[in-house]
């Protein structure tokens, strides 16, 4: 069995209320923390742990909380963000439902951490229930003594405020998220200044995703070692991925970093295989953004080594023949799923989900959706899909904020692994309708 | 230490400049093809920039502490230089092709209606796209449109040919006392509008209409009353309670067609005028004149010399092309 920190009591009846927590065990990262711990000591364990951030870019968090600016007389904020929004990933929401304490004691932790006594947790505007169980968890909290003025007597003060968001994927990115915070649209910054210079209202402000600022409990309750001693490499402790996709078990798994892709897949411990006796077509690792990769490519690398669930091994052979960990969305296609059509799916969800600052990513998702509409319903011409790569190739890497790349990594990895099948579509429009093209021929790459 | 100066090159020409500079502004300073093209940066709004990313350039050396090159292209108008940059604009054929490409997304949902466009002449999209754009569209599909909403009897705004540059909204929160139009909606939807169609109305609104890069916010009391290249700009001011009152003349003939801010050699207002300047001022009595505005050699308006035809010596031995130019050959010979 592998470790747990984060579920490890997730099956323990009523372990959302404050009582059932704290009887499991809960809360003694605070106790901890504040009598025995200097706030430096928090983020020096932070960054022994080697923790990264979980929300999709992997930066690690002890680094992050480093590069906080100090300046005498100015208040800091940590902001959790909670607008999970990435199509594929839904363990942030999991987390927030049934075990919302775990959260709040992260924050309290990672607040004392920073120095900061007001947080907010911006929570996705649609994830309504969440929102409720999370304000319930924070009001428990209080009523406890754990939230408040003068936190268990150490003279630590702290408010956890939860801020709904209005429900778009753009306000997941950071610099966005502080706008919708403070009221404004919500367009993401330009960077620099970085949040950690000037955030929130102008002051110093770190960022989490749900899941890190969970992870920094077990950091705390055992020590940073200990939780690096998970993992392989930089990669270090556990993870939740959220599986869906045709498979026989998909839900919510918290794995150590470095399970082998196929037995996540395939195992009885986790994900049970592909649903209906169907055979594996492809695998999206870490969330709609992150490239789409082939069986072959997804279960082992080019270099033929085993692909693991780590940062490393995920994004061995860069984008050409590798992936992302992403935020942990893990989606699986089998045989009878249309590859043109998911892209399509995901490209009009991006072409929603644009902000309209950057022309690129503002003309550019809505073009690129045009076109894969076309194709998906036999209208399309062989030179649409170079067109499809130049659209993507201009948007990628020239916007202010990632959504713009999100955008274009889908569609450029659908065109490179999947070439095959976008033809097949533009040749055989009428075939392409009534059924699937079916698995990719192995070996078949279009690099560049 | 405030002399200290910043040493950095763009596309190999060397320039000094203080710490803080957008790297943009350095390039302005050493003048020339070199200056990337900025469709939403304008130096005296604060806040402007790094939306239309048509001033990506290439920084290959970070500085002179930390040489590593950055790792994607940078909106020039909104990163700030360090020492020992290197810079490559026209030099970095990436920045050529991102360029590129942006000005292709620029226009696939632009109307193209630069013969009734009031801005043709003077807009900075067409002058982009003669520069960088494609001969041909790749968009096989229907152009964006928008429902047109009225704001107001001296502005006209023209959606569909709007680039959401942001400008104008920030010279609404920046010039004028309250802002009644902002952005609406999200995405390549996004519009400007007013709350529920209300008129813009401020002292200095107007100026929307001078920082607006296309033809999306154009002059109501301009409208259809002259190319732009027929109309001869002349400096002017008077004594305005409200505003500098430093503006351009736009002549046709006697006549003063519109009034607008002087504009610098990148497009840019340095000072902005009211309204009463703007829109109700004229008369040539109600002016003190200087001088004809200097006219960028580049510039449409330049090469029209002021409605005189320069015959090219091919029409001069072809009686085919003297007949068909009969009436600006006629108009010349008027002017001598």
């Amino acid at each position: 069995m592998a470790r747990k920190l984060l579920l490890a009591h997730i099956d323990v009846p009523g372990i959302h209320t404050f009582d059932v927590y704290r009887q499991k065990g809960g809360y003694r990262a605070v106790e901890k923390a504040l009598k025995s711990m200097s706030p430096d000591d928090v983020v020096e364990e932070v960054k022994k742990s080697g923790l990264r951030g979980r929300g999709g870019a992997g930066f690690p968090t002890g680094m992050k909380w480093g590069f906080l600016a100090k300046p005498e007389g100015v208040p800091r904020y940590l902001v959790c963000n909670g607008d999970e929004s990435e199509p594929g990933t839904f363990k942030d929401r999991f987390l927030m439902t049934y075990i919302p304490h775990l959260l709040i004691e992260g924050m309290i932790v990672s607040s004392y951490a920073l120095g900061a006594h007001t947080s907010y947790i911006y929570i996705r505007g649609e994830m309504m229930p969440q929102i409720r169980i999370v304000e319930k968890a924070i009001a428990e909290a209080k009523a406890a003594g754990f939230l408040g003025k003068n936190i268990l007597g150490t003279g630590y003060d702290l408010e956890i405020h939860v801020q709904p968001g209005g429900g778009a994927y753009i306000c997941g990115e950071e610099t966005a998220l502080l706008e919708s915070l403070e009221g404004e649209r919500g367009n993401p910054r330009i960077k620099p200044p970085f949040p950690a210079v000037a955030g929130l209202y102008g002051c110093p402000t770190v960022v989490n995703n749900v899941e890190s600022i969970a992870a920094t409990v077990p950091i705390v309750n055992d020590g940073g070692e200990e939780y690096a001693k998970i993992g392989i490499e930089r990669s270090t402790g556990t993870k939740l991925i959220s599986a869906g996709g045709n498979l026989v078990r998909p839900g919510v798994y918290e794995i150590e970093m470095g399970l082998s892709m196929e037995e996540f897949i395939y195992s009885e411990e986790y994900c049970g295989g592909i649903a209906n006796g169907r055979r594996l077509k492809a695998v999206v690792a870490g969330g709609s953004s992150v490239p789409i990769l082939p069986t072959h490519l997804a279960l082992k690398t080019a270099k033929g080594e085993p692909r693991l669930m780590t940062y490393e091994s995920l994004a061995d052979g860069g984008f050409v023949t590798g992936t992302a960990m992403g935020s942990g969305g893990f989606i699986a296609f089998d045989e009878d799923q249309c590859i043109v059509r998911n892209t399509l799916n995901f490209t009009r969800f991006y072409h929603h989900e644009s902000c309209g600052q950057c022309s690129p990513c503002r003309e550019g998702t809505g073009w690129m959706e045009k076109v894969l509409h076309k194709i998906e319903y036999g209208y399309g011409d062989m030179s649409d899909i170079d067109l499809l790569w130049d659209i993507q190739k201009n948007i990628d890497g020239n916007t202010i904020c990632p959504l713009g790349d999100a955008a274009a990594w889908p569609v450029a990895s659908a065109i490179r692994h999947f070439r095959e099948e976008f033809e097949w579509h533009i040749l055989q429009p009428e075939e392409a309708q009534t059924r699937n093209f079916g698995l990719v021929s192995e070996g078949v790459m279009n690099p560049e | 230490m405030a002399d200290e100066k910043f040493k950095i090159t763009i596309d190999g020409i060397p320039v000094e400049v203080a710490p803080g500079t957008t790297i943009l502004n350095a390039a302005r300073q050493i003048g020339g093809d070199i200056v990337p093209p900025a469709m939403c940066y304008y130096s005296t709004l604060e806040g402007s920039g790094g939306k239309c990313r048509t001033c990506l350039v290439k920084v290959s050396k970070g500085s002179e502490k930390d040489p590593r090159p950055m790792p994607k292209l940078v909106a020039s108008c909104r990163t700030t230089v360090m020492d020992g940059m290197e810079v490559q604009n026209i030099t970095s054929p990436d920045v050529l092709d991102a360029r590129k490409g942006v000005v292709e997304m620029l226009l696939i949902n632009h109307p193209l209606d630069c013969p009734v466009c009031d801005q043709a002449g003077e807009c900075k999209l067409q002058d982009l796209s003669y520069e960088h754009g494609l001969a041909e569209t790749r968009y096989a599909f229907k152009r964006r449109t928008f429902e047109r909403i009225d704001i107001g009897d001296k502005i006209q705004l023209h959606m569909n040919r709007c680039i959401l540059c942001y400008r104008c909204v920030f010279v609404a929160d920046q010039l004028t006392e309250k802002r009644e139009h902002g952005i609406i909606h999200r995405g390549d939807h996004a519009e400007i509008s007013t709350f529920i169609e209300n008129a813009l109305d401020s002292d200095f609104i107007g100026n929307v209409i001078d920082v607006c890069p296309v033809g999306a916010l154009t002059d109501k009391t301009f409208r259809f009353k002259s190319r732009v290249w027929f109309s001869k700009p002349v400096d002017a001011h008077r004594d305005c309670p409200t505003c500098s009152g430093k503006v351009t003349l736009w002549y046709k003939g006697e006549e003063v067609l519109r009034v607008t801010g002087r504009k610098d050699e990148y497009n840019e207002v340095k000072e902005f005028i009211c309204d009463t300047c703007r829109f109700e001022k004229k008369k040539t009595a109600d002016w003190v004149l200087e001088e004809p505005t200097p006219v960028s050699k580049q510039s449409v308006i330049d090469a029209n010399h002021y409605g005189i035809f320069n015959p090219p010596p091919v029409i001069k031995e072809n009686t085919r092309l003297q007949e068909a130019n009969e009436e600006q050959l006629a108009r010349t010979e008027r002017l001598k």
